[in-house]
């Protein structure tokens, strides 16, 4: 394995390319995450997104927040050749939700929301909702390793340059200005 | 910072090798060898050590109170004095004023100045409690993955460095190369592949 603080920074990139692909998938192959967890029925974008324009001399950062706010913005600024570095989600089951941020270059998770109480019925029970919220954590954490893994399997292979990346860009530029 | 919070963020690792068997005598070991010291009435300024998740002021692992069903679940606990820096000039300055009459000097010696301020930060660390910052933690032991609790970069560099005093064991912070090392089950030439990669530009 390569010096993980230099590797932190080389490979950043992956990060912000994961989170682009995860935006393209959920507007065009829902179906995708069910291959990833067969009781998800939606995945959503949330209330924030935030992107980076590196392209220009000084680092431009581009936050959008609010429900179903400016999304188009969001693909009007990855046409301008903006990275997307922050992604908030909404993963949706039948039954429940969970709501979480994704950041790029760390793959870090926060604001996670979990469905279900946030505290134990009583101090008695206190293994029990434990383990309860361990396993609604997990649910998350595996989603978000599946599809990383599913990414990256992509992005080693020529799929990403001659399938993916096209569409994507299609995708981006369909949008109307 | 916890696991029992509303919105939860998660900073993910993987652990790099496994700890000596019988596992939980061997955890409960490191948990007590560097169990968080208290400092209230100590010149030190600052201590980190592991807590009970369940009472991070009581610290105590005896009976693996720390296992939950196949996980293990306790709390990183950093302790810090913040001394105000305008108290420290108050003190300071009286000290100096002290010492000037005491020696019927018109000025101090810079040694002299840095020993007064080294003498009154020591006696401001004694009376200033320290203030708690408690971040959780899960083990599962099993798939060799460790869960903090806290995205702040102090409280993971703090983890990495205690969790090898403890255990003997290494953590790897999960971020997008090591994650696409250890999750994707590249083949030799795919993580080849992987290495050489340069960002994709999506704008024409």
């Amino acid at each position: 394995m390569l010096d993980l603080a230099i590797a932190y920074n080389r490979y950043r990139f992956l990060g912000d390319e994961f989170l682009t692909w995860l935006w393209f998938l959920i507007e065009n192959d829902q179906h995708a995450f069910r291959t990833i967890d067969s009781d998800c029925t939606a995945v959503e974008i949330g209330s924030r997104i935030v992107l980076e324009n590196r392209k220009r001399k000084s680092l431009e950062r581009i936050s959008i927040r609010g429900d179903d706010a400016g999304l188009e913005e969001g693909r009007l600024a990855l046409k301008k050749g903006a990275l997307l570095t922050e992604l908030s989600l909404v993963f949706k089951t039948g039954e429940y939700q969970w709501a979480f941020s994704l950041k790029g270059e760390s793959l870090n998770l926060s604001s996670l929301k979990t469905p279900g109480p946030s505290l134990p019925p009583s101090p008695e029970e206190m293994e029990l909702f434990f383990l309860d919220k361990a396993e609604r954590i997990n649910k998350i954490t595996n989603f978000v390793e599946i599809a990383f893994k599913m990414f990256v399997r992509i992005r080693v292979t020529s799929k990403w340059p001659n399938k993916i990346v096209p569409n994507i860009k299609k995708w981006i530029n369909s949008i109307e200005v | 910072m916890g696991l029992l919070s509303s919105a939860i963020s998660i900073t993910r690792y993987r652990v790099d090798g496994k700890i000596e068997n019988p596992v939980t005598e061997a955890v409960t070991k490191g948990l007590e060898k560097n169990t968080i010291a208290n400092i209230d009435d100590d010149p030190a300024e600052k201590s980190v050590g592991w807590t009970s998740f369940d009472k991070p002021f009581s610290p105590n692992f005896e009976g693996s109170s720390f296992l939950f069903g196949n996980l293990f679940v306790f709390s990183l606990r950093i302790d810090r004095k913040s001394i105000p820096s305008k108290l420290l000039k108050k003190y300071v300055t009286i000290e100096t004023s002290k010492r000037l009459n005491k020696t019927r000097q018109r000025f101090l010696s810079k040694d002299e100045k840095k020993a007064i301020k080294d003498k009154v930060l020591t006696d401001l660390a004694i009376r200033v409690p320290s203030t708690p910052n408690i971040y959780d933690l899960i083990w599962n032991y099993e798939k060799s993955d460790v869960y903090l609790f806290s995205n702040l970069r102090s409280a993971n560099e703090e983890l990495e460095s205690l969790f090898k005093r403890s255990f003997n064991l290494s953590l790897i912070r999960f971020f997008p190369y090591t994650a696409a090392d250890l999750l994707s089950d590249l083949s030799d030439p795919e993580r080849d592949t992987l290495i050489g990669l340069s960002p994709t530009h999506f704008s024409d």
